[in-house]
């Protein structure tokens, strides 16, 4: 087979699966229950740290 | 140890330029082969007189923040020039006299044309995401830049870029590739220097002391990830002769074109979009005060774009040699598209939600909302002029400059002018802006120009198309080309007069944010604000 049609084949069947597979995983993982406060953490992280970087006690 | 290795590598630099200098076959070359002899010659001499100096270590808990000032300095320098020879065009095709004869070959339209969208999509756009992506990380890690002083080489890199790409349009080195005129060494160079920011951002980002990578950072990542690739793939090119700057692409025809509308479309995906929302991420916020309307929406807005995006490219090569299932499949994608678009704009209109009143009295909010929402109208008009039978009405007609204006000028000039206005003070540790009411008047001055701007492409767009595709009842054309060109006059003087607002308008932002730095008063820097919690 010519690698034009092979890599078609593979782009429309499996690969689109994977991807849309990936996608879907990663929404499901978004509203995974107990996200709600990890993403409250994150959504409030510009307001942390504003003029200088965390101290050195905080790296771990 | 460095500064010897350093002078090695500067004066190999300084010969091999002058060697270049000597044997170079045309003119832009040459031209480039000086400037980097001047660059090279410069930093050896600086280096030299500083050798064995003890420089005092940067204090690791404190923030880089020199390399954003200039970016801020340089981002609204490039906005300023771009801006001006975007005028300086539009009215070289209203007014055809002002491609002076003694300017031929160096300042007719064809050679402008590409130093204004690459000083905007690239010097100012490109400035503005580099030193606000370095803001951001920082704050964002809670750390400061890794590297040291290699933000300060991405900085300058960066620029000289600028220069060798501006001045090589000039004088007539370029691959013709739409956003990807820099010829093959150019492209070395950016290469480069593109790695070294890749380093930096990626540095930072794994040194972090947050959990987590603010959704902002994610866009940033994408942003630089996705146009290293896109830079490598679209120029892979072989020179000609390494004495001289023509340069002749690898693959042909259809392949070519393709690879050059993937490339075109995601450095509009990536480049003016991605990056530009993960300055929208961290700056809205910032400015309403509250977090982010929906963290879950803005996870979903980033993977759903950048797994569309990519896809979209072919719907610039509708009717073409390009197979049918590419463009309809690079048509789909883009329709697609709508859903995060929208998703992303209503994620940063709503973060406003509770705190719509800013609106009123925060001329700097302002500017970000009005952003957004030309973020959202062109991502509206983006899919619909993608759709087969519109674009063969817009497709080749200043429609499409209008719908290219109102995302650059609307949602990336908007987005940086807010982002700029919210760090200078900031950035030089001042109480507030100078000038409140000439934010207004920017604000207002480059919105009025906008709508002048699409507005008349839009007429003189559809115009053009129904003139160019009307038959009379013997099925013959018409109208001949230059029938379109003399119709399209008035709405050309409109254009430029809305050119000549958002010009304006930039101006009066740059004296705000100097008379900021000069004439504010410093805020007392010893105490350390206590963070708002």
């Amino acid at each position: 087979m010519e690698t034009y049609s092979l890599l078609r084949e593979i782009a429309d069947s499996w690969a689109l699966l994977a991807l849309f597979v990936f996608f879907i995983g990663v929404v499901v993982w978004a509203f995974r229950p107990g996200s709600r406060d990890v993403h409250h953490d994150t959504a409030n992280i510009p307001f942390r740290h504003e003029d200088k970087p965390a101290q050195q006690e905080a790296r771990t | 140890m460095w500064n010897a290795v350093k002078l090695v590598l500067l004066g190999l630099i300084v010969l091999g330029a002058a060697i270049a200098a000597n044997f170079g076959r045309d003119l832009a070359y040459q031209v480039h082969a000086v400037i980097i002899l001047a660059v090279a010659g410069g930093l050896f001499i600086w280096t030299l007189r500083r050798f064995g100096d003890e420089r005092p270590a940067p204090a690791a808990n404190e923030y880089n923040d020199g390399v954003v000032r200039a970016g801020v300095i340089a981002t609204s320098f490039w906005g300023a020039v771009g801006f001006l020879v975007g005028v300086v065009i539009a009215f070289q095709l209203a007014y055809p006299w002002l491609n002076f004869d003694w300017a031929q070959g160096y300042a007719n339209f064809g050679r402008l044309r590409p130093l204004h969208t690459s000083a905007v999509i690239f010097a100012f756009g490109g400035n503005a995401l580099v030193m606000s992506s370095f803001y951001v990380v920082q704050r964002t890690s809670a750390a400061r830049l890794w590297g040291g002083n290699l933000a300060w080489f991405v900085f300058w890199g960066y620029q000289l870029f600028i220069v060798l790409a501006a001045t090589g349009y000039l004088l007539g080195a370029t691959q013709s590739k739409e956003y990807a005129e820099p010829e093959w060494y150019v492209d070395l160079w950016l290469t480069i220097v593109w790695v070294a920011y890749l380093a930096v951002f990626l540095g930072t980002l794994i040194k972090r002391k947050e959990p987590h990578i603010y959704v902002a950072n994610w866009f940033y990542l994408s942003f630089i990830v996705t146009v290293a690739m896109l830079h490598l793939v679209n120029n892979a090119t072989i020179p000609v002769s390494i004495f001289g700057s023509k340069s002749v692409i690898v693959w042909a025809g259809v392949q070519d074109a393709m690879t050059q509308w993937w490339y075109g479309h995601n450095a509009v995906g990536f480049f003016l979009t991605a990056g530009f929302l993960g300055m929208m991420y961290y700056f809205v916020p910032k400015q309403a005060e509250k977090p982010v309307f929906s963290y879950k929406l803005s996870i979903v807005h980033f993977w759903a774009l950048i797994f569309l995006y990519i896809w979209a490219g072919p719907h610039h090569l509708h009717y073409t040699a390009l197979p049918d299932w590419a463009s309809t499949l690079g048509m789909v994608f883009s329709i697609v598209l709508w859903m995060p678009s929208w998703g992303g704009m209503i994620n940063g209109l709503m973060t406003l939600s509770g705190a719509w009143d800013k609106l009123r009295t925060d001329p700097v909010i302002r500017m970000m909302v009005i952003s957004i929402g030309f973020y959202g109208m062109s991502t509206f008009e983006g899919p619909m002029m993608s759709i087969r039978a519109v674009n063969s009405l817009s497709h080749y007609t200043d429609w499409t400059i209008g719908h290219v204006h109102s995302g650059a000028l609307g949602w990336n000039g908007m987005i940086t002018f807010g982002a700029l206005y919210f760090l200078v003070p900031r950035l030089w540790n001042r109480e507030r802006l100078y000038s409140l009411s000439l934010v207004n008047w920017h604000f207002w001055l480059a919105t009025i120009g906008i709508v002048l701007y699409a507005s008349s492409m839009w007429v003189t767009g559809i115009m053009e198309g129904l003139m160019w595709r009307e038959v009379d009842a013997q099925g013959f054309l018409v109208n001949s080309f230059a029938d379109t060109v003399a119709a399209k006059f008035p709405m050309y003087v409109v254009r430029g007069l809305g050119g000549v607002l958002f010009l304006t308008g930039a101006l009066i932002m740059c004296y705000n944010l100097w008379m900021t730095v000069k004439g504010q008063p410093k805020v007392s820097d010893e105490p350390a604000m206590a963070p708002a919690e």
